[in-house]
C-alpha cells in the first residue's frame, strides 16, 4: 500500500490541522460544527500518517522538499521511522483526547474554547511538524510554533496564577528556543548543513573537541521541553491549564518534541561514534539519572494530584533520554519505544485525573479516598496506567524498561565499560518509587472509605461519555501494546530506526 | 520605448509630488474634501511608478537620470539600483498604506481645517522622503532631507498639546543633525570638489587618508545617525512618536525611519566604501558593540512604558540597531542581507503595529498597556493583527522577524562574534517580555464590554493587509527566491565578497 498522497502526504499531514484550525476559527459561533472540524482533521491526520508506515518499513524514506531556505538548508520534510514513531503516537492520541476534550471543556463550561480548540489543533500541527522536519532549522521552525501555541492553552483560565504559568513557560521554552537556534546555525557554519543523517553530520574534523562538547550542551540546553532538571520547573507549573492540555500537550507532544530532539541530536546530528568518543552519552546518561530518581522522590510529596503526574512525566521523560544516552542499539530501541508506551499509558493517568476532577472536583491526591466507589471504571483505567508507569507486567511500560535495561548490559559489553550497569540500579530504583507514589492512591481510591455518602456517579450523565470511551481505550491499549506491541509496527519501525543509526 | 520612459519614473515621482502638494493647497481653498483623495490618488500613482522602476533596475540595470540633461557631476543626477528601488517601493508602499489608514484616524483627531495644510504637509514629507531616496547627489539629498524633516516637525506638531514640545524638540535635534550632515558633506566638498556620489566616491579612494575626510565620515554618520533614531543619538524619537497623530506616527516610523536609514547605507557604502571602513576596522567595530548596547538598554526601556506608542518607539530602536548591527559586520553576506530584509520587515510590522494602536486610540482612547484588558472581544481583527505585528517583532519564525533574526544570526556567526549572536537572541527575549505584557492585557484579561466595536473599514483594511503581510513577507524571504535579488542589492552597495 502507498501513501495516499505520495510524495506529499507528510506536508498535508502537518497542513490538516492547520487548516483545521482555521475552520475552527471561522465556525466560532457553532461549537457542534467546529468539534466536527476538530474531529474530522484528528481522523484525517492519523490516516495520512499511518498510510506512511508499509513504505517506512521497506526501509525507504520519503521526502517532501517545500522550498530551499538558504544554501544548504531546506524547510523539507523527511520521514523516516523515528519520526513515525512520534508522529503516530501524537496522531492517533489527538483522536482520543480530541473526544475527550469535548467531554471535559462542556462540563465544565470553559471560557474561551474556540481559542482552545484553534491552539490545540496547531499545537498538533507543529509536534508533526517536528516529527517530520527533514533537518534542524525546519524542526526549529515548528519548535518554536509549539511553544508559541501552547501558550494561551497553559493560560486558558486567565487567573493571575494561570498567567504567571504561563510567563514562566514561556520563558523556560523561548530561552532554549534561543539556545537550539544558537546551536543549529553555529552546525551550519560548520558544516554547511542541518540534514538529519543516520549516523550524523558533524565529526571531529569539523570542530575541536571542547567545542563539540559544548555545542552539544547547547542543544541539550535547546531542548529544554524535554523537562530534565535542574530546568524542569515549568512543567509542574504548567499543571494549571485544562487537563487535556496536560494530557497530550504536556505528557506526550511538547515534551517528547524535546525528547525528540535529543535523540535527534544524538544519532543524527552527532552520530553514535561521536557521542561516545567525545564521552557525552555517559555524562548524558549520569546528568538524566539524577532526574530520573529525584523527580520521582518529588512526586512522593506531591499532594496536587496533577502535579503528582507531571512529576512523573518529568522522570519517565528523562528516563527516555537515558536510554538513548546510554549509546547501544538496544537501549536505543528501547526508549523509542517508550515514547509511544509513555504516551499512551500517561494519558491514561491525566485522563483518569480530569475525569475524577470534573465528576467530584477533588484535585488532590489526599482527598481521592474512596473515588473507586464512586467511578469504578476510572479507577480501574488508572490503575492499568500505574502498573504500567511503574514498569510491570502486564502493561506496555515493562517493555520499554526491559529493553532499556539490556541496553545498559549491551552497552558495558560494547564499550567495555561496567559502569553502565550502574544504570540499570537507577532503572529499578526510579521503578521502585514509581510504585511508592502510585498505587497508594489506587488503594486508597478502592479501599478506603470516603466521608461522604457514595454513590456511582459515572453514568447517567452524557457528556462523560466522551470522557470515559476516551479513557479506557487508552488503558486498553497500554495492556494490547505490552501483549502485541507490534500493533503499530512499534517494534519494526523501532528496529527499521536502529538498523539505520548503526549502519 | 517602455524603457526611456520608465528611466523618467524616479525623476517624475519627486517632482509631480513636489508639485501636487502645492496643488492640494490651492485646490484646498475650493473644497476641504478633495484634499485626502489628491494625496491617495498621487501616492498610489506612484507607487505603481516604483514597481516598474524597480523592474526596470532588476532586467536592464540601473537608472541614471540627469536633471535638464547635465552631465553630472556638474548637474543634479538620479541614481537608481537595486537598493533605491527597493526602498522606494517600501516607502511608497507603507506611504499609500499610511495615507488609506489616515483618512478617518485624522478627521477624529486633527481640526477640520487644518486639513488641507495637513495633507499638503503629509504630500510634501512623502516626495522629500522619495526623493532622498532616489538621489544620487548629496547636496541633493540634503535638500530633499530638509524638505522631508521640516514636514515631520510641522505634522508632529499639528496635534498639539504636548506634540508641541516633542515637535520642538525634535527640531532642535533635527537641525543638529542636518547641520552636522551639511558640515560633512562641505568637508567632502572641500576635498573632492564634487557633490555626485559616484564620482566622490572614485574621487575618495585616494584620499582615505586625508584627516579631512575622517571629518567629513564621522559628521555624516552622526547627523543621519539622529535622524535615523540611532542609539545613543534617539533622544527625540520616543516622544515625538508619542504624541504625534496615529496617521503620523504610522508614517514616521516606516517612511521616514526607513528612509534615513537608507540614506546612512548609500553614504556609507556607495560613498565611502568598504575599503575606508577596512582601513580604520578598529574604531568601526566599535559599531556592533554599540549596537549590542543598544538592543538591551532600549528593550529594557520599552518594558518600563506604560504607553504603547512609546513602547513601541523603543522597538524601533532596537530594530534600527538590528539594522547597523547588520551593516557594521559588512564582510558577511548575510548579515548585510538581514540588514536589507529588517528595512522591510520592521516597516510593515511596526506599520502594522503603529496602525492597529492607531485603530485603538480612535475607537477607545487609550493609550496605556493596563487599559487593553479584554479588548480581544471587543476588536478581535484589530486585536488580532496587533498580536501578529508583535509576533513579528519578536521574531516567532515563519514570520518576517524571524528572517531577520535568521540572517543575522548567520552573520554573527560568519564573523566568529558569538556574544554578538548571544545579545540578538537575548534581543528577542527581552522583546518577548515586553509584548507579552501587552498580549496578556489583550487576551487573558477580563475588559468591562464585550460589545463588538470595529474601527471603519478604511483603518481595519490597512491593517490587516500589514497584518498578513508580516507572515507572508516572512515566508517569501524564506523559500530562497529574492536570495539573488539581495546579493545584487549588496553588490550594488559596492560591497564585493571575496
Amino acid at each position: 500500500m502507498n501513501p495516499i498522497l505520495g510524495e506529499l502526504t507528510p506536508f498535508v499531514a502537518v497542513l490538516t490541522p492547520a487548516i483545521a484550525s482555521l475552520l475552527i476559527l471561522i465556525s466560532y459561533k457553532n461549537p457542534n460544527i467546529r468539534e466536527t472540524w476538530t474531529i474530522l482533521a484528528t481522523i484525517v491526520t492519523f490516516t495520512l500518517v499511518f498510510s506512511m508506515v508499509p513504505k517506512i518499513l521497506d526501509g525507504e524514506t520519503m521526502e517532501f522538499v517545500l522550498f530551499e531556505i538558504i544554501p544548504g538548508i531546506e524547510f523539507a520534510f523527511k520521514v523516516d521511522a523515528f519520526g513515525m514513531i512520534f508522529a503516530i503516537t501524537s496522531s492517533s492520541l489527538w483522536i482520543l483526547v480530541s473526544l475527550y476534550s469535548i467531554g471535559y471543556m462542556r462540563s465544565l463550561e470553559e471560557h474561551a474554547q474556540t481559542r482552545y480548540y484553534f491552539c490545540f489543533a496547531w499545537a498538533i500541527a507543529s509536534a508533526l511538524g517536528v516529527a517530520f522536519s527533514k533537518n534542524l532549522i525546519t524542526l526549529f521552525v515548528f519548535y518554536e510554533i509549539l511553544t508559541i501555541c501552547t501558550h494561551p492553552l497553559v493560560a486558558h483560565e486567565e487567573s493571575e496564577e494561570a498567567l504567571a504559568a504561563g510567563r514562566k513557560y514561556l520563558l523556560y521554552l523561548m530561552t532554549s528556543g534561543s539556545f537550539l537556534l544558537a546551536a543549529t546555525m553555529i552546525t551550519y557554519v560548520l558544516v554547511g548543513s542541518t540534514d538529519f543523517k543516520a549516523g550524523g553530520i558533524l565529526s571531529l574534523d569539523s570542530a575541536s573537541e571542547i567545542f563539540l562538547q559544548l555545542l552539544f550542551v547547547c542543544y541539550i540546553l535547546g531542548f529544554m521541553k524535554a523537562a530534565y532538571m535542574p530546568f524542569h520547573s515549568w512543567l509542574p507549573t504548567a499543571m494549571i491549564a485544562p487537563t487535556p492540555v496536560s494530557a497530550l500537550l504536556h505528557a506526550v507532544a511538547v515534551v517528547k518534541a524535546g525528547v525528540f530532539g535529543v535523540v535527534r541530536i544524538i544519532c543524527y546530528i552527532y552520530g553514535i561514534e561521536l557521542t561516545s568518543s567525545l564521552g557525552l552519552g555517559i555524562m548524558l546518561a549520569a546528568w538524566v539519572s539524577f532526574t530520573v530518581i529525584v523527580a520521582n522522590m518529588l512526586a512522593i510529596g506531591e499532594d496536587n494530584f496533577k502535579r503528582r503526574l507531571a512529576y512523573s512525566t518529568i522522570n519517565q521523560l528523562s528516563f527516555i533520554i537515558l536510554g538513548v544516552s546510554l549509546l547501544s542499539p538496544m537501549a536505543i530501541m528501547g526508549a523509542m519505544m517508550h515514547i509511544t508506551f509513555h504516551g499512551y499509558m500517561k494519558i491514561t493517568l491525566f485522563l483518569c485525573a480530569g475525569a475524577i476532577a470534573v465528576v467530584t472536583g477533588k484535585k488532590l491526591v489526599s482527598e481521592l479516598s474512596g473515588v473507586g466507589k464512586q467511578m469504578p471504571v476510572t479507577v480501574f483505567a488508572f490503575t492499568i496506567g500505574a502498573v504500567g508507569m511503574s514498569g510491570l507486567p502486564p502493561v506496555a511500560g515493562f517493555i520499554g524498561k526491559w529493553y532499556i535495561c539490556l541496553g545498559a548490559v549491551q552497552s558495558a559489553e560494547i564499550f567495555n565499560q561496567p559502569i553502565f550497569l550502574t544504570f540499570i540500579l537507577v532503572v529499578i530504583i526510579a521503578s521502585i518509587l514509581d510504585i511508592i507514589y502510585l498505587l497508594p492512591i489506587v488503594k486508597s481510591a478502592f479501599f478506603e472509605n470516603p466521608k461522604e455518602e457514595i454513590e456511582n456517579k459515572e453514568f447517567g450523565r452524557r457528556l462523560y461519555f466522551f470522557m470515559l470511551v476516551p479513557l479506557s481505550i487508552t488503558a486498553i491499549f497500554s495492556v494490547i501494546l505490552f501483549i502485541f506491541p507490534d500493533i503499530f509496527s512499534l517494534i519494526e519501525l523501532a528496529e527499521v530506526a536502529v538498523d539505520e543509526i548503526y549502519e | 520605448m517602455i524603457n526611456t520612459v520608465v528611466e523618467q519614473f524616479p525623476a517624475l515621482i519627486v517632482t509631480t509630488g513636489v508639485f501636487s502638494a502645492f496643488t492640494i493647497l490651492i485646490l484646498g481653498l475650493l473644497s476641504r474634501k478633495i484634499c485626502y483623495y489628491i494625496v491617495l490618488i498621487v501616492t498610489a500613482f506612484h507607487f505603481i511608478l516604483s514597481i516598474f522602476t524597480l523592474q526596470h533596475v532588476l532586467t536592464k540595470g540601473r537608472i541614471h537620470y540627469w536633471f535638464g540633461g547635465w552631465r553630472p557631476p556638474w548637474g543634479i543626477e538620479y541614481v537608481v539600483d537595486e537598493l533605491n528601488a527597493y526602498s522606494l517601493i517600501v516607502i511608497l508602499f507603507l506611504g499609500l498604506l499610511g495615507i488609506i489608514f489616515a483618512k478617518r484616524s485624522v478627521e477624529k483627531e486633527i481640526e477640520e481645517r487644518k486639513l488641507p495644510t495637513f495633507y499638503t504637509v503629509m504630500q510634501l514629507l512623502i516626495s522629500g522622503c522619495c526623493g532622498v531616496v532616489v538621489t544620487g547627489d548629496v547636496f541633493n539629498l540634503f535638500v530633499l532631507a530638509e524638505v522631508a524633516s521640516l514636514s515631520t516637525y510641522a505634522l508632529i506638531a499639528i496635534a498639539g498639546g504636548k506634540a508641541l514640545r516633542a515637535s520642538y524638540n525634535y527640531l532642535i535635534l533635527g537641525s543638529i543633525a542636518i547641520c552636522f550632515y551639511l558640515l560633512g558633506i562641505g568637508f567632502l566638498y572641500a576635498v573632492t570638489g564634487t557633490l555626485n556620489m559616484i564620482d566622490m566616491r572614485i574621487i575618495l579612494q585616494n584620499l582615505y587618508e586625508n584627516k579631512m575626510v575622517h571629518v567629513g565620515f564621522v559628521l555624516v554618520l552622526v547627523g543621519l545617525g539622529i535622524k535615523a533614531a540611532v542609539f545613543p543619538l534617539h533622544t527625540w524619537q520616543p516622544d515625538a512618536y508619542t504624541y504625534a497623530p496615529s496617521a503620523v506616527t504610522l508614517i514616521m516610523s516606516t517612511v521616514v525611519a526607513k528612509t534615513f536609514v537608507y540614506a546612512l547605507i548609500r553614504l556609507i557604502f556607495s560613498v565611502f566604501t568598504v575599503n575606508f571602513l577596512e582601513l580604520y576596522i578598529n574604531a568601526w567595530n566599535l559599531v556592533p558593540w554599540l549596537m549590542g548596547v543598544a538592543i538591551i538598554v532600549a528593550s529594557i526601556l520599552a518594558y518600563r512604558q506604560n504607553n504603547i506608542k512609546r513602547m513601541l518607539a523603543y522597538s524601533s530602536i532596537v530594530n534600527v540597531a538590528y539594522i547597523v548591527l547588520g551593516i557594521s559586520f559588512f564582510n558577511s553576506q548575510w548579515s548585510l542581507s538581514g540588514a536589507l530584509v529588517n528595512i522591510l520587515n520592521h516597516a510593515v510590522a511596526k506599520g502594522c503595529a503603529f496602525a492597529a494602536v492607531g485603530a485603538i486610540v480612535y475607537k477607545t482612547g487609550i493609550k496605556d498597556v493596563g487599559a487593553l484588558a479584554g479588548l480581544a472581544n471587543k476588536m478581535p481583527y484589530t486585536s488580532g493583527a496587533l498580536l501578529i505585528s508583535m509576533l513579528t517583532l519578536i521574531g516567532i519564525p515563519p514570520s518576517a522577524g524571524f528572517v531577520t533574526k535568521f540572517y543575522l544570526a548567520i552573520g554573527c556567526l560568519e564573523m566568529q562574534n558569538y556574544l554578538m549572536l548571544a545579545i540578538i537572541l537575548l534581543g528577542t527575549l527581552l522583546t518577548l517580555a515586553y509584548f507579552l505584557r501587552v498580549i496578556e492585557q489583550l487576551y487573558f484579561r477580563e475588559g468591562n464590554s464585550t460589545q463588538k466595536e470595529e474601527v471603519p473599514f478604511s483603518m481595519l483594511a490597512p491593517t490587516m493587509f500589514l497584518a498578513i503581510l508580516c507572515l507572508a513577507i516572512g515566508i517569501f524571504w524564506l523559500t530562497g527566491i529574492p536570495l539573488e535579488f539581495l546579493k545584487k542589492s549588496i553588490t550594488s552597495m559596492g560591497v564585493i565578497f571575496r
